[in-house]
């Protein structure tokens, strides 16, 4: 193989490490804060998808569905937080059943209101096709996906790391009671970090959208893996979300050119061996 | 009256473990709550601020009733609790623990609060973990005071420090009160509390079994003896 189709593997995966990164994170932080297992966490991307698909299918406005639908998942899950409250005190196991369930009545509404085939929707008219780096092509959506990213990136470090917010919420995934005995609404950080969480997944569908197409199970196969960068990275860890996104989307994509069928049995692979070795994760603590 | 509790019972599942515990601490007073591992100590300071599961009772910080409150309504009235393991953020520095609990309304900034504790301006970036025992005791309580409390409970704050940490503590407790705060301490160090406290509550068994000034604190041997001593087995 080419040092040129390697190095466009590479590329890609860094592209869907990115987006993975950003379902993961919501997953890692609300998991870390609130202990609470959210099956449905995939849902928030598989409706961010099927928003882009839907508004671009209307409108033709790519850039509408990137503000729009982040936004509206954010909202209604600001809006549901108070409700969905009262599992976190439950054992693991009825959280599981209950999100679970949750999940697929928003799976099954989605293949409802559209249908179960997958549909393509088409980049925003000016990043269609490709940009040149010499010899080196690359399709010019997916270069911004990656830029945008890291962008989205950079503000959710400085928020977490350099705001009094951000410092609560690190505070939070070490106790949360402690938090509050400070005089800290911590319902408050709970409906907030749930919002954001659920938005930034819903960016990461708007943006696999034009790259993946849309399908109604793709929920289900972002939240495995979003899983997996969790274990991974750590929980609650920023640096080892975005770690363990990069490298899980890497492996599976340079994997696809050598051996496509194990390409997703590699994820797992890469999962088990970063655990033999750390058991809390790259960037986790006991 | 700073704080008035009137039969606080509580209770961890099926196990009752405060039984009508009534207790007052005064503006600027320093009460200290002794008693023996079990006996419902930690119970009583969780009890105030709403940390415990399920408990009944009045509990009055002022005049205002607190005992329906959330734990962070009662914090931002004014009463911090320094919990006994201390609750230091590890991953967060010594200046990010502070700026979290910091409110506008304190009367100690981080200015102050630096120049009463100034070995943690020179740790002020260090991360909790990296802290020692005495060091993280110290940011517990400064982290209290920056929250601008009326009234600060201290759960064992000598508990594993040495003796030269013990008395700066107790220096810090001392000044606290000057500032007009008042005090209820959690102690097994009976020295500690004889130095600084007005008045002296016994607990025993979830109830309070013996009240006293200072001065009849240090004649009670018969109390002490009863309700303190460790028992030889």
């Amino acid at each position: 193989m080419s040092v040129n189709l390697l190095l466009t593997q590479i590329v890609n995966g860094l592209g869907i490490g990115m987006i993975y990164f950003m379902i993961a994170i919501g997953l890692s932080i609300i998991f870390g804060i609130m202990h609470f297992i959210n099956i449905a966490h995939g849902a928030f991307y598989l409706v961010g998808a099927y928003l882009c698909y839907a508004l671009v299918s209307a409108t033709g406005n790519f850039w509408l569905a990137l503000a729009l639908a982040p936004l509206a998942v954010g909202v209604v899950a600001w809006l549901a937080e108070p409700g969905v409250r009262r599992l976190y005190d439950l054992p693991a196991s009825l959280q599981i059943l209950a999100t679970l369930g949750l999940a697929l009545v928003i799976q099954e509404a989605v293949i409802l209101i559209f249908d179960p085939l997958g549909k393509n929707v088409a980049a925003p008219a000016g990043l269609r096709g490709a940009a040149f780096f010499g010899s080196f092509v690359y399709p010019k959506y997916r270069l911004f996906v990656i830029v945008f990213t890291a962008a989205v990136a950079a503000v959710l470090w400085f928020l977490l790391e350099r705001t009094r917010y951000g410092a609560v919420l690190r505070a939070g995934t070490e106790s949360m009671q402690t938090v509050e005995l400070l005089g800290i609404d911590i319902s408050r950080i709970f409906s907030l970090t749930f919002a954001v969480g659920a938005a930034l997944t819903a960016l990461s569908g708007v943006l696999a959208a034009p790259i993946r197409g849309v399908e109604p199970f793709m929920g289900v196969e972002a939240l495995s893996i979003a899983f997996v960068i969790v274990v991974i990275g750590g929980i609650g860890s920023f640096t080892g979300a975005l770690a363990g996104g990069l490298l899980i989307g890497v492996v599976q994509s340079v994997m696809t050119t050598f051996w496509a069928a194990g390409a997703n049995i590699m994820i797992y692979v890469a999962m088990a061996l970063i655990i033999l070795v750390r058991p809390h994760g790259l960037l986790g603590r006991a | 009256m700073m704080l008035t509790i009137d039969g606080l019972n509580a209770y961890y599942g099926k196990s009752h473990v405060l039984q009508g515990v009534s207790l007052t601490v005064d503006e600027g007073e320093i009460v200290c709550l002794l008693g023996r591992n079990g006996a419902g100590k930690t119970t009583t300071l969780k009890s105030i601020v709403g940390a415990v599961p399920t408990r009944t009772g009045r509990i009055s910080f002022g005049d205002r009733r607190i005992e329906t409150l959330r734990t962070y309504e009662i914090a931002r009235l004014g009463v911090a609790l320094v919990p006994e393991q201390r609750g230091i953020f590890g991953l967060l520095t010594v200046e990010e623990n502070l700026a979290i609990a910091a409110r506008t309304a304190s009367q100690w900034n981080l200015a102050a609060i630096y120049r009463m504790f100034p070995r943690l301006e020179e740790r002020r970036r260090n991360r909790g973990t990296a802290l020692s025992g005495g060091e993280q005791q110290m940011l517990a309580i400064a982290r209290a005071l920056i929250g601008g409390p009326r009234l600060l409970l201290l759960d064992e704050p000598t508990e594993g420090l040495a003796p030269v940490i013990v008395e700066e503590l107790m220096t810090i407790v001392g000044e606290v009160r000057r500032a007009g705060v008042s005090v209820l301490l959690v102690e097994q160090n009976l020295k500690f509390c004889e130095a600084l406290a007005d008045r002296h509550y016994i607990l025993d068994q979830g109830s309070i079994v013996f009240t006293s000034d200072r001065a009849g604190f240090v004649s009670a041997h018969a109390e002490r003896e009863r309700y303190l001593a460790v028992a030889a087995y």
